[in-house]
């Protein structure tokens, strides 16, 4: 990066560190920081949507829909997440290609040969003539979809758990006015479930913010990966040799999730006390009394 | 090969006995459940022992936090932060690193060399790491249980002249452990789906001996089919969860036995309070 770096073998000490530090591959090592910022600010919503969409599916008065709502509500429970991380990105990838095999490939050739999976170069995803950046892209999306049906179910036992705090008699009253069940949904129960939701969603920010170096497992170019690449001891064929040195930057991936949850769990706090300030719960009782 | 014949070969192949090779062209469903249920093994050892020191140590460090002295609470605040403030994965890879860059010929500790080579090795490795994990959360647990102990409890007590150790043994621990109880359920359960996380970060597995989900993706990679061996994982994940459900569950009678409808089921809400 700096003019003085042409010839790394003949700088020493803190010179060679400024080198070393801002050389290519650990620019891409700092990229990989924003790989996971990206993970986290596009799953969170969808995770978000999909457990609404979960919660108020386990409710409904369709039984194949509330079914479904239940089944996708009580999945993660008893299942660890890593299993799911592990299964839906490859899953997802056979469905697609499955389902791009039957309308681009001849359908008398069947998918699963004994132990193979083969589908036309037609119905292949990413295409193998596609460039670096689309396989990459194609596996990132993966991972998000995989992060997401997951997440989006922790948040669905969330939401489904607000929607029951919510005082029957509020929704009776709704009921008394003659409002249809849309109504009463959006009208009562969403607006007011949300002050119960926000403790087991915040709790939830905090395990999917841990959850992201399984990043990793699913093939993506993390951090994990990164500072395995680059702390790994290099020979001196290598423009910076060094010793293992992975130690140090799990330790600079520790320290970033530390902070991580340091940060968020401030910003956290001053979320709930904004929601339970007026709230007629104990936490609001006691705000109103300390003021007082 | 028959299905029987099958479990003999491979029902205790995680630990080392039976047959030498993984299966290499038979991936018949006796095969994949045979060596996925071996595997088992190693979730149940990581896991239970885990919860065995864990358990204690947690104890120890909740109390620590709740210690009116700053040089023993800051201490034991900063491990539960730093346990639960980063991830388990990013906690073995470190630890992983930590324990490979120890001398290979031990340490001399006072004259005696302490061998370090097995601290590299997944069962004494990982187990430390998973044990300080929970310690840390079952700490956080038991300390907001601990300062929840009615006043009433301790002013009664008082009362009756016990002080110390007395009071702690018999009055403030019982209600301690009563009212963290369901939440150490949870922790429990997550712990030991925590143990599938073991053999992708670091820690080598020894000549394939690895635990469930190292099979399930061992034959995924293998019949590039994971719609087989990981509903394997999950149903004896499955089977695991319920069993843990309902020790704790006979822990929480126990515990409550001596109120009258308070010893109702553990409602499980899995992960969320983690």
């Amino acid at each position: 990066m700096f003019e003085y770096c042409a010839d790394p073998k003949s700088l020493e000490g803190l010179v060679w560190l400024s080198c070393y530090l801002t050389s290519g591959t650990h620019m891409q090592f700092y990229a990989s920081f924003g790989t996971v910022l990206l993970l986290l600010a596009i799953t969170a919503p969808i995770a978000l949507l999909f457990g609404f969409g979960g919660a108020l599916a386990a409710r409904s008065q369709v039984p194949p829909l509330r079914w479904f709502g239940k089944i996708y509500t009580a999945m993660v429970r008893g299942v660890p997440d890593i299993v799911f991380f592990m299964f839906v990105p490859i899953a997802l990838d056979q469905l697609f290609e499955y389902l791009r095999s039957r309308v681009y490939c001849d359908t008398s050739v069947p998918v699963r040969q004994g132990s193979d999976f083969v589908v036309c170069a037609a119905a292949k995803l990413p295409r193998a003539t596609s460039p670096e950046w689309m396989h990459d892209a194609y596996g990132f999306f993966l991972a998000v979809l995989a992060f997401s049906i997951v997440f989006g179910a922790f948040a669905a036992n969330v939401l489904y758990g607000a929607m029951n705090a919510v005082p029957a008699a509020q929704l009776e009253t709704a009921e008394a006015y003659g409002m249809t069940r849309r109504q009463m949904n959006r009208r009562i129960l969403i607006p007011q479930m949300w002050a119960y939701a926000v403790p087991g969603l915040s709790n939830l920010w905090m395990i999917l913010i841990k959850a992201t170096p399984l990043l990793f497992l699913l093939g993506v170019e993390d951090i994990v990966y990164w500072a395995r690449q680059l702390g790994a001891s290099k020979t001196s064929s290598f423009a910076y040799p060094h010793p293992d040195w992975r130690l140090y930057y799990f330790l600079a991936i520790l320290i970033f999730y530390l902070l991580m949850t340091a940060i968020s769990e401030r910003v956290l706090r001053r979320l709930m006390r904004h929601l339970t300030k007026g709230q007629a719960t104990l936490a609001g009782e006691a705000m109103r009394k300390a003021a007082a | 090969m028959s299905c029987g014949q099958t479990i003999l070969d491979y029902g205790l192949r995680a630990i080392g006995i039976g047959e030498k090779l993984l299966p290499r062209t038979e991936f018949d469903l006796c095969t994949q459940v045979t060596l996925i249920g071996s595997g088992l093994i190693w979730n149940l050892y990581f896991g239970f022992f885990a919860l065995l020191f864990g358990f204690f140590l947690a104890n120890a460090l909740a109390m620590a936090k709740a210690s009116a002295r700053p040089w023993i609470r800051k201490p034991a605040e900063g491990f539960i932060f730093l346990f639960r403030g980063s991830p388990l994965f990013i906690q073995f890879f470190l630890a992983y690193q930590l324990f490979v860059l120890l001398p290979r010929a031990g340490i001399e500790i006072f004259g005696i060399t302490v061998a370090t080579g097995w601290l590299t090795k997944a069962w004494a490795g990982a187990l430390i790491v998973l044990i300080l994990n929970t310690t840390a959360y079952s700490a956080e647990i038991f300390y907001g249980a601990l300062q929840t102990v009615p006043k009433g409890d301790l002013e009664a007590a008082d009362a009756y002249g016990m002080t110390g150790w007395k009071r702690f043994r018999r009055i403030v621990w019982p209600t301690m452990m009563r009212l963290a109880w369901p939440a150490y359920t949870n922790e429990a359960i997550f712990l030991f789906h925590a143990t599938t996380l073991v053999f992708f970060s670091s820690f080598p597995a020894f000549a394939q001996q690895g635990d469930a989900l190292y099979y399930a993706n061992y034959f995924a990679d293998k019949t590039f089919n994971p719609f087989v061996a990981y509903p394997i994982v999950a149903v004896y994940f499955i089977l695991l969860t319920l069993v843990l459900i309902s020790l704790f569950g006979l822990v929480n009678r126990r515990l409550n036995r001596h109120l009258p409808g308070a010893a109702k089921r553990i409602r499980y809400r899995p992960q969320l309070i983690r």
